[in-house]
């Protein structure tokens, strides 16, 4: 008999539990602290040397050292780290949370702020959300 | 004699997750022979060595597969360690260890729910993903990815698990090995699984030999060999034995691969409690020169890698032989003579990776 009863006492036991699985997206998910969502940059602390553009393996990173900007393309970027750990000022982090899927590929770009004291560009540079928005016409 | 047919079976196929080509001569409902072919899914990653600069490349071999992906840029960093002479730190060794044994739990359960899916038992096929989704959340926890985890560096890992983490993981495969007990003993003492199982796709040990079967199919048939006694990462210092199975068919590669699951939960445990402090990774300078052959035990069975550097920042070759690729002759010998309806089930009981294969 117990060869038939086999897998009895786990649906009996699921019979009276809660579901495993959550209700996504309805209930969001809780990443733990070291997922690798996304790169973020502290766009002041950035020396424009372009470490992170040469050592990206899918080339999704571009540094442009004369306008300030520094450039991702967030459909590329393959989410590995290792510009983070190139970094000299350690200014790139990955954090969790990934990117949402969109139709078209567009690039991001962060500008850093041409001179300190200038209240109008560093509060650009916080805001690298309307970057974005902008670089989405490319 | 009764009529001969071929029937192709694949690319695509419900049983098939990745794309492999059988034509499969039949003698009414028997198998005569098996005529394999491949290149559905080749991307030429090793040709990138070429293109990528060494480091960059470690991130490139652990894309070779989805399921040990860990063990694809372990092996390539333990290449080029051997070819610059860096000596990695213990603690590094013992952390790819246990994140080698994590990548071998999930893919037996990976490969278990797969199974029991071919011969068409889906309760037990989402119990064994249900159970293998907490080793993906341990993975996440600690790697920060649950299928490519980026951990390895030529020179040791880039992540640590602090003590905490590492007993948090320890009480939790403790709870899990008891659901697993549950799950596995209906793999084995079931009468419908036994029905499709035993005494199907027999292997003998002469011809698993001959065919150089690696891994579970292997061990199987009754052969000793596990590449894990050779002592690379931290394994010298772990106390295991040898898996093996005398019975040779299906059931036995169940069995043997069941045993493994257990096996890794305890060398997870002992792992965790040897572990030395200190550092987690060394600086490496400079460009290699040479060349290097690397054997691991993967969860599939053995890979080679051989990594030939010139001096520069980017190497000359490097190639990867892995296990699915030498299992396939003994897949090939476990169809003669099989029936047609056995045919998905005895290529799912290689373990089949076609991306691996291809690579």
């Amino acid at each position: 008999m117990a060869q038939f009863m086999g897998l009895a006492k786990t649906v009996l036991r699921n019979l009276f539990s809660k579901p495993v699985t959550t209700s996504y997206p309805a209930v969001p998910r809780e990443y733990p602290e070291r997922t690798r969502g996304h790169i973020e940059i502290q766009i002041e602390d950035c020396i424009f040397c372009g470490l992170c553009m040469r050592s990206c393996p899918p080339g999704a990173i571009q540094v442009n050292r004369g306008t300030g900007a520094w450039t991702i393309n967030r459909f590329d970027c393959i989410q590995c780290g290792y510009c983070v750990e190139k970094c000299p000022k350690k200014c790139l982090s990955i954090v969790p949370g990934y990117t949402a899927p969109e139709e078209k590929k567009y690039t991001t770009s962060v500008v850093k702020p041409a001179a300190e004291g200038n209240a109008g560009q560093a509060a650009a540079a916080k805001a690298p959300v309307k970057a974005e928005a902008d670089a989405k016409a490319e | 004699m009764a009529k001969r047919s071929i029937v192709p079976f694949g690319p695509q196929h419900p049983v098939l997750p990745e794309p492999i080509h059988l034509d499969l001569v039949l003698e009414d409902e028997t198998v005569i022979e098996a005529v394999p072919s491949i290149g559905y899914v080749h991307r030429g990653l090793e040709s990138l060595v070429t293109k990528k600069d060494f480091n960059e490349m470690v991130y490139v071999t652990e894309r070779i597969c989805g399921i040990c992906s860990f063990m694809h840029g372990m092996g390539y960093c333990n290449a080029l360690e051997k070819i610059m002479q860096v000596e990695v730190p213990r603690r590094a060794d013992y952390l790819r260890t246990i994140w080698c044994e994590m990548s071998r739990l999930h893919s037996h359960l990976l490969w278990l729910g797969l199974l029991a899916d071919a011969f068409g038992f889906e309760a037990l096929f989402m119990q064994s993903w249900r159970l293998r989704e907490k080793i993906l959340d341990m993975f996440e926890i600690s790697t920060g990815g649950r299928v490519i985890f980026s951990v390895n560096k030529v020179g040791g890992v880039l992540k640590d698990m602090p003590s905490d983490m590492l007993k948090s993981f320890v009480s939790i495969l403790d709870d899990m090995e008891k659901e697993l007990k549950e799950t596995t003993t209906v793999f084995l003492n079931d009468f419908t699984v036994k029905s499709r199982l035993e005494g199907v796709g027999i292997i003998t040990k002469d011809d698993a030999i001959r065919r150089g079967a690696v891994g579970p199919m292997m061990r199987a048939s009754g052969i000793e060999v596990d590449m894990r006694k050779t002592g690379y990462a931290a394994y010298g210092d772990i106390d295991f034995e040898i898996i093996t199975s005398t019975e040779c068919d299906s059931l036995a590669r169940c069995k043997v691969r069941i045993g493994e699951i257990f096996q890794s939960i305890g060398i997870i445990r002992q792992a965790a409690a040897k572990i030395p402090q200190g550092e987690i990774s060394v600086p490496v300078k400079g460009n290699p020169d040479g060349e290097y052959f690397v054997r691991l035990e993967q969860p599939r069975g053995e890979a080679f890698y051989y990594v030939r550097a010139n001096g520069t920042k980017f190497l000359d070759r490097m190639r990867v032989r892995t296990p699915t690729f030498a299992n396939i002759p003994a897949m090939l010998q476990t169809l003669k003579g099989a029936q047609f309806a056995d045919v998905p089930l005895l290529i799912l009981t290689i373990d089949p990776c076609i991306s691996c294969t291809e690579r």
